[in-house]
């Protein structure tokens, strides 16, 4: 009888960090990684472009202005009396822009002005500083009448001859401006996690089907049990994206030592960066271990990348809803559909991170990590059980070749 | 079932194994004995339940019913370190370099991945493909990439090992190589399984076989004891055309021919010489010949079977 002179018997454990290391390795040296580490560009990119594109808008909205269609000293009177209260008024007050100068007697066509090309006309005051009369569409007129009335009122030389000094005196924040900081926060970390888990969860389903289709996964099966195939994939794949954040980390540590102050900076969240940190990276493995635990169930039963398409596209719909529920609870906070969002546990990391940047209180968090762990165990088993069942199924040479392979039986 | 290694440590041992797949039945009620050190044929056609009961011996499933032990243990993944499985799929990292490809295998049985290496790299220079140590997988031929995985499922030395189809795919020279490993492995005292579809492999290799068909085994033990379930077949020359030693012959005597043909009657070869003799007869030949496992399968598994074993036979030829 020959001795084995091999090692002993792996623990699932160390089974786990066998397929773990083989694939850390093979992902990290593969083009795919290239892709995951320049992937998070592309939402930047889009983002930065869409805000460029909204603010010209924005830009150009705000820039509409009030034509003027009076006789030639009531129209320089009101333009003077605009430019005197400006300073004061900064943009509660329109721009004015003088459209006719009317000789005397002569009435203009308010309406007809208001169509002049080229001008981003909101509304037309005709009349007389003494009597004005606005012209424009509802909502505008409602809102220009007051600061068209005062424009008048200092053009008649009624408005206040002295205006009485202001002490300044200012605060770094006020509690709107804090609230407002800390949800762009939340947001920016929500949005953070889902790009993230949504792509390593892509990556390591992508991963599994590879080895469908390479033939190795009954080699793996017969050498150790498939809940360590199941845990050293997910494992391997969360390694991956510690690499990967520690890398866009540095970059972003760089960028920041290089431009500073020239780059656009968050408001520090309830908790403070630090714990912020730690608890995104523990909300993240949560989340993606739940996410990789339901798509790697769904690599099991599908042989190829269209497949997987297929079986996947619900499940990707799910996590957007799941992500549009999780913005939704921090714009809303408080409410049922927050605390909903937060027993979810597709959604409870999403949303919890956001509570870390709004709220300070830490005892939430334990429940939610602990919660969470709780959900990763059951979906890892029942993941790597219903894996074990699928994952084995399809047979060289069972059944017909035209049934799917997963209602196929083996030789 | 026949058994007739009572007095051996048996290797593996199945009773009444039984697998469904959505309300069919792969296999039904297999049960098997392998003693240690044996070379073991699982004998049937494409089919038969096959690698359903290799897979269900080694853990990758788990039967619905039925009771399994593999060198001793309940649940074969508690001894993997101890098996080596070749699937009839046969696959690996196609980016792996061929060394640590063995390496890796090695490591997924407990061998660490140091030794693996060094193991990898020693038995490519063994078999003639120290040229490949360092190409990937993938710049490899189909065939020398099968080799590859083969001296992965050897690596950790291990005391039963299993293949599914070894011969498939392989040419003539490289049948023959397999073979050689397998006798060697044997002589060590290796355990050695595999499955197959050519009968001439199981009747030139296997001290036992199992015949399955149908996911059924109608028979599991010594290939002799399979042979001696038919009976030998007779094959007689006269010189006399008839008389009355014709009534000697039994009822399923046919003429091939000028010689006849039959199965040796129970009572025996003298019993029937001394009809003949008596008979007149004038005996210019006789020569009573063993039956191959071919005849056996055929009376064992049925027509239907053998013509499926057959078909697939001829599917692979071609």
């Amino acid at each position: 009888m020959s001795a084995t002179t091999g090692g002993g018997r792996l623990s699932i454990l160390a089974a786990a960090m066998v397929v773990a290391r083989r694939d850390f390795a093979a992902i990290l040296l593969s083009r795919s990684f290239i892709f995951f580490l320049i992937g998070p560009l592309f939402p930047l990119v889009v983002g930065a472009l869409a805000g460029g594109v909204g603010a010209k808008v924005q830009q150009s909205v705000d820039r509409a202005v009030v034509g003027l269609v009076m006789r030639a000293p009531d129209a320089e009177k009101m333009v003077e009396a605009g430019h005197a209260l400006k300073p004061r008024m900064g943009g509660a007050l329109p721009d004015m822009v003088v459209l006719q100068r009317l000789p005397d007697g002569a009435a203009g066509d308010p309406s007809a002005a208001l169509k002049t090309p080229g001008i981003n006309l909101a509304a037309v005051v005709s009349g007389t500083p003494a009597a004005p009369r606005l012209t424009g569409p509802r909502e505008r007129i409602e809102y220009l009448s007051g600061p068209i009335a005062l424009v008048a009122a200092q053009a008649q030389g009624h408005g206040p001859q002295a205006y009485p000094e202001i002490s300044l005196a200012p605060t770094a924040t006020s509690t709107a401006d804090t609230r407002h900081g800390r949800v762009l926060t939340a947001q920016a970390g929500q949005t953070l996690l889902f790009l993230l888990t949504m792509l390593l969860a892509g990556m390591v389903l992508s991963n599994l089907v590879e080895e469908k289709a390479n033939k190795i996964i009954e080699i793996l099966a017969a050498a150790i049990p498939m809940d360590a195939v199941f845990l050293g994939k997910l494992f391997a794949m969360l390694a991956v994206s510690l690499v990967g954040i520690s890398v866009w980390g540095g970059v972003i540590g760089v960028a920041h030592l290089l431009f500073g102050q020239s780059l656009p900076a968050l408001d520090p969240p309830a908790v403070g960066w630090a714990m912020f940190v730690a608890l995104g990276v523990t909300y993240f493995a949560m989340g993606y271990l739940l996410l990789g635990a339901v798509f790697l169930t769904i690599g099991s039963m599908a042989s190829t990348v269209r497949e997987v398409q297929t079986l996947s596209m619900p499940v990707t719909m799910m996590q957007l809803l799941v992500f549009f529920v999780a913005s939704f609870a921090v714009a809303k906070p408080g409410g049922t559909v927050e605390l909903a969002a937060e027993v979810f546990p597709f959604s409870s990391p999403f949303v919890m991170l956001a509570r870390a940047a709004t709220s300070e209180a830490l005892l939430p968090h334990a429940l939610a990590i602990g919660w969470q762990a709780l959900c990763v165990l059951v979906f890892v088993r029942v993941g790597a059980r219903l894996f074990r069942s699928r994952v084995m199924k399809s047979g060289p040479a069972g059944g017909s070749s035209k049934r799917r392979w997963w209602k196929r039986a083996p030789a | 079932m026949a058994d007739g290694n009572a007095a051996r440590p048996l290797a593996i041992e199945a009773r009444g194994l039984v697998k469904r797949f959505d309300g069919f039945t792969a296999v039904d009620g297999v049960d098997l004995t392998v003693p240690e050190g044996a070379i073991y044929g699982i004998l049937g056609p494409n089919g038969a339940g096959k690698t359903t009961t290799l897979r269900m011996l080694l853990g990758i499933i788990d039967p619905d019913s039925g009771l399994r032990r593999v060198l001793g243990h309940d649940r074969p993944h508690e001894v993997a370190h101890t098996i080596g499985y070749l699937p009839e799929e046969r696959g690996l990292y196609p980016a792996m370099k061929a060394y640590e490809a063995i390496a890796f295998l090695g490591s997924l049985r407990g061998l660490p991945l140091a030794e693996g290496r060094r193991r990898g790299k020693d038995l490519l220079e063994e078999h003639g493909l120290g040229y490949a140590i360092d190409r990937q997988i993938r710049q490899l031929s189909k065939g020398m990439a099968q080799q590859v995985q083969l001296l992965g499922t050897l690596v950790h030395q291990p005391r039963l090992v299993v293949f599914d189809e070894p011969f498939s795919g392989l040419d003539a020279l490289n049948q023959g190589k397999l073979e050689k490993m397998i006798r060697g492995l044997a002589a060590k005292g290796t355990t050695v399984i595999f499955s197959t579809h050519v009968i001439a492999h199981a009747e030139r290799m296997c001290d036992e076989v199992a015949i399955i068909a149908g996911g059924k085994v109608p028979f599991a033990g010594p290939v002799d004891v399979a042979r001696d379930r038919i009976r030998p077949q007779v094959r007689l020359e006269t010189a006399a055309e008839d008389g009355p030693w014709r009534a000697a012959l039994p009822a399923d005597a046919r003429r091939e021919g000028r010689p006849w043909l039959f199965s040796l009657p129970e009572s025996g070869v003298e019993p029937l010489l001394r009809a003949l003799i008596e008979g007149n007869a004038g005996i210019l030949s006789l020569s009573i010949e063993r039956a191959g496992l071919h005849d056996a399968f055929v009376a064992i598994a049925g027509e239907a079977a053998a013509r499926a074993l057959e078909e697939g036979n001829g599917e692979e030829a071609r």
